[in-house]
This record gives structure tokens, C-alpha cells and sequence, in this order.
């Protein structure tokens, strides 16, 4: 069963000062931009709740300036929220002191950053190990770690060059490296493939998944491109202006997306692609269920589903794990749902 | 009647006249302490440089040449020491070099601590701006000569303006190096659990590194042109000789003094400047 490794509740971050002012003027429901006027203060992050499961992968998307960048710092405290909790593993971070919350980062999180931020007089083994360095792990265990976690990424053949040697994506796979050495339980990306040309990003995202199939760690990762974070999220979660907007499986959003700020990140993508079995059933619940034929997983994606449903004159069944049927899939049912998507990413161009 | 009007408005010269006075009276014991060690420490590196033979000396430098910068270098080295050598003056070049790197020592000790604090508080580096730009611009003269009030003349009050001129390039290039540490990086270190300290020696200073190198460079050069001024308070080495030449019009005196203190400083210029330079820190200059 799940459990939730972050809980998030009614986090504010207020930049400026005169925060017991702001969280005031908030609370009886004034608008952001005139608390701006009146105060010069800027809110960041304007009442945000959420909760990220165990070992799932929980993308938070917004445009820049919507305050993902500030809510993910909020998460390992390199900014203190104005006001909210944020539970990590049943303990309210907020409450520890300066002195626990470095022992929580060494033990617990890592994260992995927009420009690499490695560092430039360490060599690559040196930057893979920089985290097991700080909490006192001696040389010998911290760089057979490092080599370890080098090679998993395939770069144990670069341990003893510097940084400005590498390609951008081989620093980015350093950055991963220096994340994962600490073997930590939660990782925070910040626009972690932002930086990468799409071939290099897509390389890291498989990167990513991999390890991720290996030994399933929760990673808050924050992202301003919608592709990205339909190919890696388990969940997604979109902000707007410092707040919430809307958070959900990929499905649940591109088939219910909450307003037209959610619906313009879909403008240029094609959300077709991302349609699986259980997305594309005609009749639910049929009567005639429990009886043989072809079938898929819920989870099937389209161009499965339209490799089954080729030269095929029976309806599809979708079966769940239990081999309860679900729904059926017939050609006409596919193509109206993929017509569909078609219209609304050109209605909103 | 200017005169009038600049004596009775704001009488600054005399408050000051005052403040040296009373310290002076009252804190005699703590200059002479100060004193003493610094005239101790410099005293000993004089006599430890001039402890070394000319051609020892010559083929340090010229040894240290040659690994920074090549064997180009190291045969301007040796030329430039020969030259100094023939002319005579290789006792005073010694003298100064002893002078000015006391000076820089004891510049860096100051200098290098408080650019942190400057970088790591606002309200401090905000404070400590104007009295750099007031060290590095007031006249050199004006602090010679309180100075000298201080710890009478010789060694002593030359070292001490000395730092006086040579402080704020070491403190402002170590304070800007560490500000221009990357965000990022400096939130690496916190997100990975750097306490203070960590941060600062694993992130901080190892990045800022070229812009701390940049500025002992600099301090060093400073500290060259100024105890030559120092020599007025008795400071000694090649000084000397450039202040006699003045008073004796004696053009050739000073063209070969002079041109021992350039030798001197393109040495020390170009050996402490290519520490700046390795290969991992040109990448750090580079913001990679």
C-alpha cells in the first residue's frame, strides 16, 4: 500500500518582509497583486496543499514565475515557508532547527539542479562523492560509492576528469551522480533536464526511469515542459501564480484539464500520444463480460491498442489485473477519442 | 578671507589632531606591542632572505619560473636578478622584497577575513566600502606621518601604511570572488548539508579562488609601490636609494633603482598573478 512520503499544507511564502501583514490581508481574501500594491510584498506561494506518495514521481509544472522553483526550495528548507507545514515521513520540517534540518539533508533528500551547480575545482569523482564528504564518510567508502553510482550512469571512465571537460549531459549525469550517492529517500529536481538539448533530455529521462525501476525513490521534480512531465510523472500537479491549480495522474489532466491556463500547456503537444487502453473504452461494464478473446491491460498504449484492433473484427476487452473486464475498444471508439484530442489542441491555438 | 571661512566652518583637522593625541596619552602599551611584533616578524624574514646567497635566491626564483610559466620566464628571471646584481643594489632589493612581503602577509591576515565577513554580511560590507575607498585614496603622505607618531620611524610605521594602502584589493577581490559564487552552487552545498563552515571551505573559497588570488596579486604590487614611498619614514631598501636620488638630482641613481624595483615587480607580478590560473579554476572564471 501507498503511504504519503510528503504532505504539504497550507504552505504560504511571502517575499518582502511585513509577512505578518500579507498572511492577513491573504487570509480575508485579498488578491495577490493588490497586496503587491499596497505592500511591495510579493506573494510566492500563495496556500498550497498537496500530498506526494512513496515512490512515485510527482511533477509540479507551472511557467516561470509561477513559484515552482520557490516550492521546491520550500521542500528541503533552502527557503523558509511563511507560514504551512510540510510533513515529510509523518515530522513536520518546519518546526526543526537549523541544526537538525542539516542532519535531515544529509540523511534523507539530495537534489540535482537547473545549471549543474557542480563544482569546478573538484574532480568528477570528487562531485559525485561532495554529499558523503560533507556527513564525514571517510575517502575510502565515499569514493568506492561514488565509482559505484558512476557506473551505473556510465561515467566511471571520466572519475578523475574535471567538470569543464564534459559535455552539458555528461554534467547533468554528474549532478544525478552527487544526487543518488547519498542514497537518499526523497530527490528534489529543479528543471534538472532544462538546460539539455531535447536528445540529451530525453536520454536523461530514460536515465532517470531506469534508475528509477531499479530501486524506487520519491522525486519531487519541477518542470515547465509539458512532455516532460506526461513521459516521467506519475503525477502531475500544475501551478499558477503561486497557487494549485490542478493535480492528478497525466490522464486525469489531459482528459479533464481544471481551467484554460492547464489547456494552454497542451497547445503544442500532441496529448493523443499519451491515450491508453482504459482512456479509449466505448461501452463500460459490458454484459457479455468474462468471456474469452483478445484483450489488454488498462495501461495499454495506443499504438498497441491499434496493433490488437488491426485485421480484428471483435471488439477489444480492456482487463484489470484480476481479469475483471472493464470496457470494450472498437476502431470507431479510438478514432473519436483520438479526433477529439486532435480539435481540442487546435482550439486553443 | 577664504582662509578665514575654511578655518572657522568645520575644524576636522583639529578634531583630528585631538584623536591622535589622546591615543597617543593613552594607548601607548598596545602600540608598542603591536609594534614590536610586527618589527619581530619582518626583522626575521629580512633576515632569513638575506640569509640566502644571491645565487640560491636566483635559481628559487627562476626554479619557481619555470614551473607557473615556462623557461622563457625563467631566463627573464635570471637576467632580471643578474642585472639587479651587477648593478649593486642587490642587498636593497632584497631589503624590499623582505618589506613588502611582510606587508603582504600581515595585508592578507587582515584583508582575506574580513572580505568573507564582508560577503557573508550585508550591513558589514556596506560598512567597510567607504573605509576601503578612504585607505586607498587618501594621499599616502597623510598616513605616513601618524604612522610615524605612532612607532617612531623605521621598519614599523612603513609596514604599517603599507597595509594601510594595501588591504582593499584583498578584501574587496575575496569578498566579490565569494559573492560571485554561483546561487546554485551555494545551494548545492546547503542541499546536500553543509553546515557554515563547510560551506564556506569546501564551496566558497575553493570557487572564489582565481578572484583571491587576483587579489594577493594586487596586494603584493601595492605593497611594492608603497614601501618605496615608506622609505620617507625610514623603511629602507631600495626606497632609499630612489629618495637620495631625488635629493641629489641624481637622474642615473635613480634610473637604476627604479629599474630594480620594475624587475622586481613584473618577477613578483607575473608569478603570483599565474597562481590565478590553473586549469579547474579557469573553468570557475568561466562560471562553468
Amino acid at each position: 500500500m501507498q503511504s504519503a512520503k510528503i504532505v504539504v499544507k497550507n504552505l504560504y511564502k511571502v517575499f518582502g518582509g511585513k509577512s505578518a501583514d500579507v498572511m492577513r490581508m491573504l487570509k480575508s481574501g485579498e488578491h495577490k497583486d493588490d497586496i503587491f500594491k499596497k505592500t511591495g510584498s510579493v506573494v510566492g506561494v500563495n496556500d498550497v496543499s498537496f500530498a506526494v506518495e512513496e515512490g512515485e514521481i510527482f511533477v509540479l509544472m507551472g511557467l516561470s514565475g509561477s513559484g515552482k522553483s520557490t516550492l521546491i526550495r520550500l521542500i528541503n528548507r533552502l527557503m523558509d515557508p511563511t507560514d504551512g507545514q510540510i510533513i515529510l515521513d509523518g515530522q513536520d520540517i518546519t518546526k526543526l532547527t537549523p541544526k537538525q534540518m542539516v542532519e535531515l539533508r544529509r540523511r534523507d533528500m539530495s537534489m540535482v539542479f537547473q545549471s549543474f551547480a557542480l563544482m569546478p575545482h573538484r574532480s568528477v569523482l570528487d562531485n559525485a562523492a561532495f554529499g558523503l564528504e560533507i556527513s564525514g564518510v571517510d575517502r575510502k567508502t565515499r569514493e568506492a560509492r561514488g565509482m559505484e553510482v558512476l557506473e551505473q550512469v556510465g561515467l566511471a571512465p571520466f572519475a578523475h576528469k574535471y567538470p569543464h571537460e564534459l559535455s552539458g549531459g555528461m554534467q547533468q549525469r554528474v549532478g544525478l551522480v552527487r544526487a543518488l550517492a547519498v542514497n537518499p529517500s526523497l530527490m528534489l529536481m529543479d528543471e534538472a533536464f532544462s538546460a539539455l538539448d531535447p536528445l540529451k533530455r530525453a536520454e536523461m529521462q530514460d536515465i532517470l526511469l531506469d534508475l528509477q525501476r531499479e530501486q524506487r525513490r520519491t522525486i519531487f521534480f519541477v518542470s515547465h515542459d509539458l512532455e516532460e512531465a506526461l513521459r516521467i510523472g506519475t503525477r502531475i500537479a500544475i501551478m499558477e501564480g503561486g497557487r494549485l491549480v490542478q493535480v492528478g495522474t497525466p490522464q486525469q489532466i489531459i482528459e479533464n484539464p481544471a481551467d484554460d491556463y492547464v489547456r494552454n500547456f497542451f497547445k503544442s503537444v500532441d496529448t493523443s500520444r499519451y491515450l491508453q487502453a482504459k482512456d479509449l473504452i466505448e461501452v463500460a461494464n459490458p454484459p457479455h463480460s468474462g468471456r474469452p478473446g483478445l484483450h489488454v491491460p488498462p495501461s495499454c498504449s495506443l499504438p498497441d491498442v491499434l496493433q490488437q484492433l488491426l485485421g480484428q473484427s471483435e471488439p477489444l476487452q480492456v482487463r484489470d489485473d484480476q481479469g475483471q473486464c472493464l470496457g470494450l475498444i472498437t476502431p470507431s471508439s479510438v478514432l473519436s477519442k483520438i479526433s477529439q484530442h486532435r480539435l481540442q489542441s487546435t482550439a486553443t491555438h | 578671507m577664504a582662509d578665514i571661512s575654511t578655518q572657522d566652518m568645520l575644524p576636522i583637522g583639529d578634531w583630528v589632531n585631538k584623536v591622535i593625541h589622546f591615543m597617543l596619552d593613552h594607548n601607548a602599551g598596545a602600540f608598542d606591542a603591536i609594534g614590536n611584533t610586527i618589527d619581530w616578524f619582518a626583522t626575521m624574514v629580512e633576515f632569513l632572505l638575506l640569509g640566502i646567497p644571491p645565487v640560491v635566491m636566483g635559481a628559487i626564483f627562476a626554479g619557481v619560473g619555470f614551473w607557473r610559466l615556462g623557461w622563457k620566464f625563467a631566463l627573464f628571471v635570471c637576467a632580471a636578478l643578474g642585472l639587479i646584481w651587477a648593478t649593486g643594489f642587490w642587498g636593497q632589493t632584497i631589503a624590499t622584497l623582505a618589506l613588502t612581503l611582510s606587508a603582504t602577509c600581515v595585508s592578507l591576515l587582515l584583508g582575506v577575513p574580513v572580505g568573507i565577513w564582508c560577503a557573508r554580511n550585508k550591513l558589514v560590507g556596506m560598512l567597510v566600502r567607504p573605509v576601503l575607498d578612504f585607505m586607498q585614496t587618501m594621499p599616502a603622505f597623510v598616513y605616513l606621518i601618524p604612522a610615524a607618531m605612532f612607532f617612531g620611524l623605521g621598519r614599523v610605521p612603513g609596514i604599517l601604511a603599507t597595509v594601510v594602502f594595501a588591504v582593499p584589493p584583498a578584501v574587496r577581490l575575496t569578498s566579490l570572488g565569494i559573492r560571485m559564487v554561483n546561487k546554485e552552487q551555494v545551494e548545492a552545498g546547503h542541499a546536500f548539508g553543509c553546515t557554515s563552515w563547510q560551506l564556506l571551505f569546501k564551496v566558497q573559497l575553493p570557487i572564489a579562488l582565481p578572484s583571491i588570488m587576483a587579489g594577493v596579486n594586487q596586494t603584493i604590487m601595492m605593497a611594492l609601490s608603497m614601501v618605496i614611498i615608506a622609505s620617507m619614514v625610514g623603511a629602507g631598501g631600495l626606497g632609499n636609494d630612489v629618495l637620495a636620488s631625488i635629493q641629489r638630482l641624481d637622474v642615473g641613481l635613480g634610473f637604476e633603482s627604479g629599474l630594480a624595483v620594475v624587475l622586481l615587480a613584473i618577477i613578483l607580478d607575473r608569478i603570483t598573478e599565474s597562481f590565478g590560473h590553473t586549469p579547474t579554476t579557469r573553468a570557475a572564471e568561466q562560471g562553468s
